[in-house]
């Protein structure tokens, strides 16, 4: 299978000593979803900066869809578009004018970067924005921009880092939609982000990276496979005094009506509401109470402090 | 597509954007120097210059006339390509090329040609100002084109060395105000430095600007206080030199890549 991305090794030191990458290795497939996912500090920006070009490695290799950065940088920097976390773009230029000159910038034609900051800009509903001046527009609305500007020359491989920062639900579904979109018809995507559920709804491999290294690696429901427990929050019909003793589960009382129950996955929740009927307590309704990739990120987090 | 027409489409995408930043902010840019130079004439030219009466065979209107058009070109070169690249980095925006596949070398010709636009057109409109106030006469039109283009991309490379150490705006004007000003006040455009003491003298062969103002007199005028040749190896001298300096630093990613 073609590597999208191909990382070995990768180290980088600041010059103020900070190590914020200890030898990474990563291989990213062609077509994929990628989540990299990270606590603050943890190096998910420095290893994108590196590929990038922003930030020069002092160890290891990286080379995108075969293209050795050290060897063909420009033909590896041709095949990545950018979303990065901050707005980076000249915020007195027009929107349009944006995408013209960033495809321009990887030398497509006038008239075809004209076309393409159309397409883009419809596809991320920012076309009736077009002649505005790009420091008049919301912060989802410069988000999504930043979004056209990185596929206005369609890159192979999408990098975003922290796509969704601040914006607003509706907004950020409409985004996981776009995404999912241009992933299924063949854009490789590499995602960093702090909104857990976002990546556990749209990124198909997930790394962990903390303390400069990667933690974890593999298909995401492999890896929440790997968590033994569930938590779940009950809602009663009748309110109650104190929580129920039940036998093999743990069970906390959150208020009268509502409990909060940890289910081993080796135990059945129709198991757990017979016992719970046989104390008279009838369930109306019930919630997964933790993400489930949070309380992964978290445990792997704990786990490089220890 | 070939690298080569990548490359080329990319330089002028960027030559583009930065000439549409002159237009379109053309109160700061082209309005200010015309007004400036025009001051220049009227005071140095018509109301002292009348007392002063010829410098170096010349009406002193007209002998200053040169200066004050190589002037406006050089200081316009630096001001646009310090501002412009300094004020891609401060928005961050540099990244949008910094990513790009386009090389180092096309990013820093992109805008030291931005420079030498801005500095022209600027050259041209003052020298239309100048012939309000005096007649001109180009002793030698090719050589003045050659002067005017090597001295705006002097400065213009200068521009850029400085917008890549500068941290804030101040590190944008210190090197104006303090260096350029005084160099440009000292390198000729007023007087003929056989005015000066010896010493003194001396002491303006080892000021660049000098050279370039005397080369643009000599391409008009057909005088100068050094030999052209002189000046003209000088002038390449110093290009050759920022060149090298400016593409180092890009290389090296100096305030750029972390």
């Amino acid at each position: 299978m073609t590597q999208a991305l191909s990382i070995a090794g990768l180290a980088k030191t600041y010059g103020n000593g900070v190590e914020a990458l200890r030898g990474i290795d990563l291989d990213v497939a062609e077509g994929d979803f990628f989540g990299l996912l990270g606590p603050n500090g943890a190096g998910k920006t420095t290893a994108i900066g590196i590929v990038t070009s922003l930030v020069r490695k002092t160890g290891g290799t990286v080379s995108v869809f075969g293209h050795d950065i050290d060897r063909e940088l420009e033909a590896a920097k041709a095949c990545i578009g950018l979303v990065p976390q901050e707005i980076n773009f000249n915020q007195f230029e027009k929107c349009r004018d944006i995408l013209v000159n960033q495809a321009g910038f990887y030398g497509i034609p006038r008239a075809t970067a004209k076309e393409r900051a159309e397409k883009y800009l419809k596809q991320l509903q920012l076309w009736d924005k077009r002649e505005d001046i790009s420091r008049n527009l919301s912060g989802g609305m410069k988000r999504r921009l930043m979004i056209a500007r990185a596929l206005v020359h369609e890159p192979r491989l999408l990098i975003l880092d922290e796509p969704t920062a601040g914006v607003d639900i509706e907004i950020r579904r409409s985004m996981w939609e776009f995404l999912r979109r241009i992933n299924r018809e063949g854009t490789t995507i590499i995602l960093t982000t702090h909104y857990l559920e976002e990546a556990e709804t749209l990124c198909r491999e997930i790394g962990i990276i903390n303390h400069g290294r990667i933690v974890e690696r593999g298909r995401t429901r492999d890896l929440l496979a790997k968590l033994q427990t569930e938590t779940f929050e009950l809602n009663l019909r009748t309110p109650i005094a104190q929580a129920p003793e039940v036998t093999g589960y743990t069970v906390r009382q959150l208020d009268p009506s509502t409990l909060e129950v940890d289910v081993d996955k080796s135990q059945s929740v129709t198991h757990l509401f017979s016992e719970l009927a046989q104390h008279g307590i009838e369930v109306v309704s019930m919630r997964n109470k933790v993400n489930r990739l949070e309380e992964l990120f978290v445990r792997m987090v704990e786990k490089g402090r220890t | 597509m070939s690298r080569a027409a990548a490359n080329w489409t990319g330089l002028v995408t960027i030559v583009r954007r930065e000439m549409r930043r002159v237009l379109r902010i053309w109160p700061q840019t082209l309005l200010p120097p015309v007004i400036t130079m025009t001051l220049y004439f009227i005071i140095f030219g018509a109301l002292i210059g009348r007392r002063i009466g010829e410098m170096g065979g010349y009406d002193y209107m007209q002998y200053i006339a040169p200066g004050l058009i190589i002037m406006a070109v050089l200081t316009n070169s630096y001001a646009n390509v310090s501002s412009s690249f300094f004020g891609a980095k401060f928005g961050k925006f540099i990244e949008e090329l910094l990513v790009s596949p386009m090389p180092n070398s096309l990013i820093l010709l992109g805008y030291v040609a931005g420079g030498v636009l801005r500095g022209t057109l600027i050259g041209a409109l003052v020298t239309v100002v100048a012939m309000f106030f005096t007649p001109l006469t180009v002793a030698n039109p090719l050589l003045m084109i050659l002067v005017v283009v090597l001295t705006a991309v002097v400065f213009a490379l200068g521009g850029f060395i400085n917008g890549v150490y500068a941290n804030k705006f101040d590190d944008i004007s210190i090197v104006p105000t303090f260096v350029l000003a005084p160099l440009t006040y000292l390198g000729g455009v007023f007087y003929t430095v056989d005015l000066l003491p010896d010493i003194a003298r001396q002491l303006s062969l080892a000021n660049p600007i000098l050279y370039m103002v005397n080369a643009f007199r000599y391409a008009m005028l057909g005088v100068s206080d050094v030999h052209i040749g002189v000046a003209l190896s000088m002038t390449v001298g110093f290009l050759v030199f920022l060149f090298a300096l400016a593409m180092w630093l890009l290389n090296k990613g100096y305030g750029l890549r972390s």
